[in-house]
């Protein structure tokens, strides 16, 4: 995976499939410490410790069509080059939880990508489930919450394109502001 | 906290939509409509899926297809991904594979609108199990 936008898309497809209609993707950027962890929960239909011992294992998956799942294992792969760490905690008809931990100033860093894309393809197909996407940089922060977003359109449907693009420059504004923001911080 | 900060903006969209008329009334009838799968598991996105996915769902709307695009796991072509299945209403289902932006437009132009086979059909012995 090229960067974390694309490992968002991903590790979210797990808990779709897992039945999860509530699905939490927090980022949590702190750059003076140069870290940043990545934690996404969902309340699907969870797993057991046996299925959890195994799910980093690239030849382990759920799947029938397949013989490999790297979901996961690439994600931990990347997390664990900046030196940093990976956890997956899950609970029998509860929820999956999974943080991934980065040193977002080692140079295996990956790019964050192109958040706003990821998050238009998951609402363009899951229109009816509740995403919560929260990204915090240091003091600032911004959350996109589908279900608020639902109740204030009311019968539209999310999956419209005018909504999409609605949600997008949503996304991308705040992304400017970051970026704005840590671009005088370099200078000053 | 930045929450929604465009409540207002979103009120605005919404009396647009609202005014504008209903090009989709889906899951109603999804058999007369076109079906199209994206497959978006780990090797599809990695090739690219995310974009193609993207570009059908505003194409389709901008060319007034009715259409439902879903998202599917692997199908088990990892090597010519990203690949779509395309359910015409009516039709044996097809599934093409190296699916990027230009191939995708080639195939709702040919396929989807004109109903005339394109290049890069991956052949599949598909048969549902009620026929």
């Amino acid at each position: 995976m090229k960067d974390i936008s694309f490992h968002i898309l991903d590790i979210v497809q797990n808990s779709l499939h897992a039945g999860a209609d509530r699905i939490g993707i927090e980022m949590a950027e702190n750059t003076n410490e140069g870290t940043l962890k990545l934690t996404i929960t969902d309340n699907g239909s969870g797993m057991d410790q046996k299925r959890l011992d195994q799910v980093t294992d690239p030849f382990f998956t759920s799947s029938t069509t397949k013989r490999v799942g790297l979901g996961l294992p690439l994600l931990k792969q990347n997390a664990e080059q900046t030196g940093g760490a990976f956890e997956v905690k899950s609970e029998l008809n509860k929820g999956t939880i999974v943080t991934a931990f980065f040193n977002s100033r080692n140079i295996d860093m990956i790019p964050e990508g192109d958040l706003a894309a990821t998050m238009r393809t998951l609402i363009s197909s899951e229109p009816q489930k509740d995403l919560v996407f929260r990204h915090q940089k240091d003091d600032g922060d911004y959350e996109l919450d589908t279900a608020a977003i639902r109740a204030e359109l009311g019968d539209i449907d999310l999956s419209r394109r005018e909504v999409l693009d609605f949600i997008c420059e949503f996304i991308r504004s705040n992304e400017r502001v970051f970026h704005e923001q840590s671009f005088e911080k370099k200078i000053y | 906290m930045n929450k929604i900060k465009n409540l207002a903006d979103l009120r605005d969209l919404k009396e647009k939509l609202q005014s504008g008329t209903k090009l989709r009334e889906k899951s109603e009838y999804p058999e007369l409509l076109v079906q199209v799968k994206v497959a978006m598991a780990t090797c599809c996105i990695a090739s690219g899926s995310r974009e193609t996915m993207n570009y059908i769902v505003d194409e389709l709307e901008k060319r007034n297809v009715g259409a439902v695009i879903t998202q599917t796991g692997c199908m088990g072509y990892c090597y010519a991904e990203p690949t779509i299945e395309v359910i015409l209403p009516g039709k044996e289902p097809v599934v093409f594979g190296y699916v990027d932006v230009k191939k995708a437009d080639e195939i709702i132009e040919k396929y989807i609108k004109g109903g005339a086979l394109v290049e890069g059909i991956i052949p599949v012995n598909y048969k549902k199990i009620d026929n």
